[in-house]
């Protein structure tokens, strides 16, 4: 399972841990939301990143105190036609602030990487590293967007305004969103 | 056990086909390999699979025929459609204008 | 009518652009048909029973000439020469072939038209009332706020994998023509005690398994909160609405189950935290999506055409269209008219693509290059000189296409059904060309009055048959087509779900069985003003019941 994060492909550091077995020491591991919640004060006092990984109905609201103490959520998505995971990840960034890495797992489809990416998702499990270049090339595949989300993206309305004081149009605001872009 | 079919519709034209006696696809329902038994309908489902995975059709299923002396006929109203290849409108009602006639 | 600028150009060029990709990853085997089925959906591609069909949307019912000639041009290179309006406002194409469908979403493009989100668990085309911007009863124009929607749900980001499918409409008239509460979202315009211009939001209406009629969420929301109240009951939505059952998964089950007043609390809770953000429009957006709308150049004209009425005294024929078909403007000197889609012999909501190239020219001639689709499946003139509807209607007769019919018995309202839906459970159209076959008398189709019959080849109900006045379902059994009829529907301001008369009627029997059920209502109404929905409503559905299985020539129940 390769991670692609930030427009790139990285090696995964993190270990998920079931619940029946023991945390790896000084590896960063990812537990299940039922396990955070019952040995959450043990789990506080490791010295290595810890992360929680979210079933597709489980609300990330169940966090909202631990968020700073987490490197990574992971959000599932069990099929691909499970959305529930974008509101997830628009909760987390939008509505609590969170700041650290979010990830999306399960069923991910080059073709949702798009969405996953204006929601908030920052990283994604990819089963086959060959496909990278399909996922990334995605991401370039719109250059316009009707609606506020997640990302830094600038809408059509900032670009139409942008052009009525600019009349040499909006690309200075497209540059410079695409900077800014995975910054929470 | 009644007499079956497999049938499906083609990837790049989306066209009704059966698959016929040598396991190949056609877009006439008569040419199509009547199945007699379980063993048969699951062999057909297996070469419709391989056409599947070579992009050759969508959605291969399993259709109930009725096998009589004039040779296979279609028995539920959607499969009688289908192999017509037609609406059942009448061309000169309304504006079913039917190029395919042509 | 709104115009893309270069934004919008530019995004359904990518638009276009992505999905030849995704049909070239398809045909190089990259994508798998589970993988490929709800892209080619968000883009109004299915595939049904004989071949692909492409379903384009007309945002709101809006459609200029130069896209009708457009639409006309892919009927005839692409398809077999004719096209089909939907009960949404769209128009499909019933045989593309998948490698060509990227062309013509490109031709679309180049007349501002795309096929997106015209189908799949998404936010779909938003429809509205099909007179907005000339009808007299209207509090403002909706066109604007269906505009502001459309743009705001194309593509979001959220919910684009929604439980099930999810309908809008908007309707700024006091009375509804857009069938508001049978929708996801309703939005209804409507003035609060302080006299401000605001929505009334209805959500949870809908067809299909479980009709349901919307109960109402909030009474007035202020325009500029349009946006983030919307997203609010999305947000709601896409997370607890039902996933493990496609048949519970619409939002009327969960806006039922977990009943109005808490749904509308957790709306309103998720509301209060984006409520003020950066969906709130402001004011000069609005203004900007309002230009596109302004009325064409009318002339100042006398509120009676001495013309019209000369011709209307002289040809009687014409006096039976001008009464049926055309309807009050807001403008003196003008009026709105119908084409009825509805010919006798003919599938509802069909046109060929001779017949759209001449509607396209009769709306330059005569209408400002502007025409309306209608959830009924007519098209409408909305903009005509009351001195020019004679020399239109001419024009109209001569091409068999000023059948007088609108809102009469055989303006039937149909699915494409079992002859070309691969859900179907039944034909739709043959039963339609059947009754404008039997009532294929307009005196008598003006004796009976205004009586909406819808019919739809199965449950999932895209025919409407739940709102009919009277309502035929296709069902199916062992294979074979038969048909249930229901009584007292009505999308309207009086909005109710039809009732089931009986067992079903065969094929054969069905022309006679709504034949005695008018003969029914033409007994026992009071007077030739009361509607055959007031009739049924007063008397019940017992004297219906009786006649249609009393008598032995439409007994033979053919199915329990």
């Amino acid at each position: 399972m390769a991670i692609l994060k930030h427009g790139a492909l990285q090696p995964n550091d993190w270990l998920t841990v079931a619940d029946d077995a023991a945390l790896p020491e000084g590896k960063p591991a990812v537990v299940s939301l039922d396990r955070w919640l019952k040995e959450r004060d043990t789990l506080i006092g490791r010295n290595t990143p810890i992360g929680v990984k979210l079933k597709s109905d489980q609300s990330p609201v169940a966090l909202k105190e631990d968020l700073e103490r987490l490197a990574l959520i992971v959000l599932e998505f069990p099929k691909f036609t499970d959305g529930r995971g974008y509101s997830h990840a628009r909760t987390l960034r939008q509505r609590l602030g969170y700041k650290g890495e979010l990830r999306a797992s399960g069923q991910v489809l080059r073709d949702q990487y798009l969405f996953m990416d204006r929601c908030g998702i920052d990283s994604i499990e990819i089963a086959d590293e060959a496909k990278v270049d399909g996922y990334l090339e995605s991401l370039g595949e719109f250059s316009i967007w009707y609606q506020p989300a997640a990302d830094r993206r600038p809408t059509v309305r900032a670009l139409r305004a942008a052009k009525r004081t600019e009349p040499s149009g909006g690309s200075a605001v497209v540059r410079e969103s695409v900077a800014a872009s995975w910054a929470y | 056990m009644t007499v079956q079919v497999v049938t499906a519709n083609r990837l790049r034209d989306g066209v009704i086909v059966w698959l016929t006696a040598d396991l190949g696809w056609s877009e006439e329902f008569t040419e199509s390999r009547p199945l007699r038994d379980e063993a048969e309908a699951k062999a057909a489902l297996e070469a419709a699979g391989v056409a599947v995975k070579a992009r050759l059709v969508v959605g291969p299923y399993l259709a109930e025929v009725d096998e009589t002396p004039e040779g296979l006929k279609p028995n539920s109203a959607r499969e009688r459609i289908r192999a017509s290849r037609l609406p059942t409108i009448t061309p000169d009602q309304g504006s079913w204008t039917g190029r395919i006639e042509g | 009518m709104y115009r893309y600028d270069e934004f919008d150009a530019t995004f359904v060029a990518e638009r276009v652009k992505q999905f030849r990709g995704q049909v070239e990853r398809r045909l190089a085997g990259e994508l798998g048909e589970d993988e490929f089925r709800p892209l080619r959906l968000q883009n109004g591609l299915y595939l049904q029973l004989h071949a692909y069909m492409l379903r384009i949307a007309v945002p709101y019912g809006v459609l200029s000439s130069k896209q009708l000639r457009k639409l006309a041009f892919i009927a005839r290179r692409y398809d077999k020469g004719f096209g089909h309006f939907t009960t949404r406002q769209n128009i499909q194409f019933n045989w593309p072939e998948l490698v060509d469908v990227p062309d013509i979403l490109d031709h679309l493009a180049s007349v501002e038209m795309h096929a997106i989100q015209t189908s799949g668990n998404c936010i779909r085309n938003v429809t509205a009332d099909h007179f907005a911007g000339v009808a007299p009863d209207e509090i403002e124009d909706p066109r604007v706020w269906a505009e502001i929607i459309r743009q705001w749900s194309t593509l979001h980001p959220e919910f684009a994998f929604l439980p099930r499918k999810f309908k809008i409409a908007v309707t700024g008239a006091s009375h509804d023509r857009a069938a508001v509460k049978f929708h996801d979202i309703g939005l209804k315009m409507v003035k609060n005690e302080a006299g401000e211009i605001g929505f009334e939001v209805i959500v949870g209406g809908g067809m299909g398994r479980t009709p349901a009629i919307g109960p109402t969420i909030r009474g007035f929301l202020p325009k500029q909160h349009l946006l983030s109240y919307l997203e609010a009951v999305l947000r709601v939505y896409n997370l607890l609405g039902r996933r493990d059952n496609l048949y519970k998964a619409r939002i009327k089950i969960l806006v039922a189950a977990t009943g109005t007043q808490e749904f509308a609390r957790l709306v309103e809770e998720e509301w209060a935290r984006i409520k003020d953000g950066a969906l709130t429009l402001p004011a000069e957006e609005v203004a900007r999506i309002e230009r596109y709308f302004q009325p064409p150049a009318y002339e100042k004209l006398p509120a009676i055409s001495t013309e019209l009425e000369t011709a209307k005294r002289g040809d009687a024929t014409f006096a039976r269209w001008l009464k049926a078909n055309t309807h009050a403007h807001k403008v003196d000197g003008y009026s709105i008219v119908t084409i009825s889609l509805k010919p006798e012999g003919g599938a509802p909501g069909d046109a060929s693509a001779d017949q759209m190239d001449l509607i396209a020219d009769l709306a330059d001639e005569y209408s400002f290059k502007e025409l309306r689709v209608t959830h009924h499946q007519n098209l409408v003139l909305p903009n005509v000189r009351k001195q020019d509807l004679y020399a239109l209607w001419q024009r109209l007769a001569a091409v068999r296409l000023a059948n007088p019919n609108v809102g009469f018995l055989t303006d039937i309202i149909a699915c494409p059904g079992l002859d070309y839906c691969n859900l179907a459970n039944a034909r739709s159209i043959p039963i339609a060309q059947r009754l404008s076959r039997r009532f294929n008398d307009f005196q008598r189709l003006e004796e009976i009055g205004e009586l909406r019959l819808n019919i739809s080849g199965c449950i999932n109900a895209c025919g409407h048959h739940h709102a009919g006045n009277i309502g035929i379902l296709g069902v199916d059994k062992q294979g074979e087509e038969f048909y249930q009829i229901t009584l007292g529907g009505s999308s309207k301001d009086d909005s109710s779900i039809g009732k089931i008369i009986g067992p079903a009627f065969a094929i054969d029997q069905v022309a006679d069985a709504v034949e005695n059920i008018v003969n029914v209502y033409l007994e026992k109404r009071t007077g030739q003003d009361e509607r055959f929905l007031e009739t049924f409503r007063r008397v019940g559905i017992d004297p219906f019941k009786e006649k249609v299985y009393g008598n032995s020539q439409a007994r033979r129940p053919a199915a329990e």
